[in-house]
């Protein structure tokens, strides 16, 4: 069978990530614990509310080396929601806070304006299909690689991530004219904006070949960002 | 696959007001263990079993589920949150749970029984703050203002409370820009004029309301008819649409309600 940690960090409720892996044939262990993370095979970072709150959950956890260990160890690693904005290194909301910096960028709240100028509404809450990125590589392999034929997922959320790589955009949603990263993604590290766990059959169906991921050669991007990281400090 | 194909059209194709899909969601008014149905909120009559609708609706491709209850009784509040459990088992759209959410302890029991948002009415008005505190402690996107509008002879709307029966003195758009300013993420607007009656949605209300608040409005309240959902969509500017007795008595079903919205140029997913 196979097997998924979700990460539980004290934020929002896990139960419906929980019950749509299981309803894609998983075992899903919940856990904060560290040392169950370092041992983890596939790799869930869920989050709701803000993006500090979240960090500082991590933190509190003593999470943030074994998930930064785990992207860089070339296992499946999935974010979803604010567990995606967290992979960046930064984000606006409510302050400038530091991220997992698994990915350059940083997260910046949504335009409050249309590309036509006009108001729209944030939070960006609907269900959008998704369109190719600016990311050279097709979607085939990844864990989009089940939904060539479309659908739509939901979205909720007032902040959106800037990649400094445009070529870790696997996909984007188009919100009145304005492209926001729905799906970025290098190696074996991939975060999705929307909530597929809240995506009906179009979201299981992601969920799934998110399980049927491989483990992957460490990716040098990542490694080169991670040893930066840490001769900073 | 053609059908995918009119999911979402180009955007070079579609004005900017029609792009963002319009969500459809199916409002589910209970009592106790039982869906329920009223008129202006009131005259209650039993539908039937709320899980078994909610399963339904799913299957068919609803965007999301609204559980309102509207006793809010001590003993409703454990039979509402068991349901809730039982429907985050199986159902993967987003569902927002509403009636007698009164503290932020209210409202992570919700969340934890499976509620992705709140609506909160009565305990906003008697007390904005709290508004304020649910959203700095679970984020604003789980936050919904429920908002029962009454039209005032003299023009405007009166926020009220309590399924419509308890006036507050406030005005209904005013009301919506404070609690904006307070960080909820969407307004849930109902029409209590118009609620149970199948003679369409107040336009004029969604579209006064959308217009004063940059978050996303759901309108509520007088759906009968497909052509109701597309002028509060088109006219109404409204993000989302609430339905309850066409769905269900069954009046219409999903498919023909897609259908007759991009008929009338309201994108909406195809599930």
């Amino acid at each position: 069978m196979k097997r998924v940690l979700v990460v539980d960090y004290g934020v929002g409720n896990l139960l419906s990530v929980r019950r749509a892996f299981e309803n894609c044939g998983a075992r899903v262990e919940l856990t904060g614990d560290p040392e169950r993370i370092a041992g983890a095979e596939h790799l869930v970072l869920p989050g709701v509310g803000s993006f500090g709150d979240c960090m500082a959950g991590l933190r509190a956890r003593a999470l943030i080396e074994p998930l930064v260990a785990h992207a860089a160890s070339g296992r499946p690693f999935l974010g979803i929601c604010v567990g995606m904005q967290m992979l960046f290194a930064g984000s606006e909301e409510f302050g400038e806070h530091a991220g997992l910096g698994i990915f350059g960028g940083r997260v910046v709240r949504i335009p409050a304006t249309a590309a036509d100028g006009t108001s729209h509404k944030v939070p960006h809450v609907a269900w959008a299909e998704l369109i190719p990125g600016p990311a050279a590589v097709g979607w085939e392999g990844t864990i989009l690689s089940g939904t060539a034929g479309g659908g739509c997922y939901y979205f909720i959320h007032s902040f959106a991530p800037e990649p400094e790589d445009e070529g870790i955009r696997l996909a984007d949603a188009d919100y009145n004219g304005r492209k926001i990263a729905a799906v970025v993604g290098r190696g074996n590290v991939v975060g999705c904006q929307f909530h597929p766990e809240k995506s009906a059959q179009t979201g299981l169906r992601l969920l799934a070949a998110f399980l049927d991921q491989p483990s992957r050669e460490p990716d040098p991007t990542i490694l080169r960002r991670m040893s930066e990281a840490s001769s900073e400090c | 696959m053609a059908r995918a194909g009119r999911c979402a059209a180009p955007s070079s194709t579609r004005s900017a007001s029609a792009l963002a899909n319009v969500r459809l969601v199916a409002r589910l008014d209970v009592k106790a263990t039982n869906l329920i149905k009223g008129i202006h909120l009131e005259g209650l009559r039993v539908v039937g079993d709320p899980q078994a609708h909610a399963q339904a609706y799913y299957e068919a491709g609803i965007d999301e589920l609204l559980y309102m209850d509207i006793v809010a009784s001590l003993y409703g509040r454990n039979s509402l949150l068991d349901l809730v459990r039982r429907t985050a088992e199986d159902i993967f759209v987003p569902l927002t749970v509403g009636g007698g959410i009164r503290t932020v302890e209210d409202v992570h029991g919700a969340l934890l029984a499976g509620a992705d948002k709140v609506a909160i009415n009565t305990a906003a008005v008697r007390r904005p703050e709290l508004l304020e505190e649910v959203a700095r402690r679970f984020g604003s996107q789980c936050v919904v203002l429920g908002i029962e509008a009454k039209l005032r002879p003299e023009g405007g709307w009166e926020a009220y409370t309590d399924n419509g029966r308890e006036r507050t003195g406030r005005d209904a758009v005013e009301w919506a820009r404070e609690a904006v300013q307070r960080g909820i993420g969407e307004i849930l607007l109902t029409s209590v004029d118009r609620e149970g009656t199948r003679r369409g949605f107040d336009v004029e209300l969604v579209r006064t309301v959308a217009d004063a608040v940059p978050v996303p409005v759901i309108a509520s309240g007088g759906m009968g008819t497909t052509e109701h959902l597309v002028a509060v969509a088109r006219d109404g500017r409204a993000d989302a649409v609430a339905m309850a007795d066409v769905l269900h008595y069954g009046r219409l079903d999903l498919a023909a309600i897609r259908a007759a919205a991009r008929d009338g140029a309201v994108a909406v997913r195809c599930p």
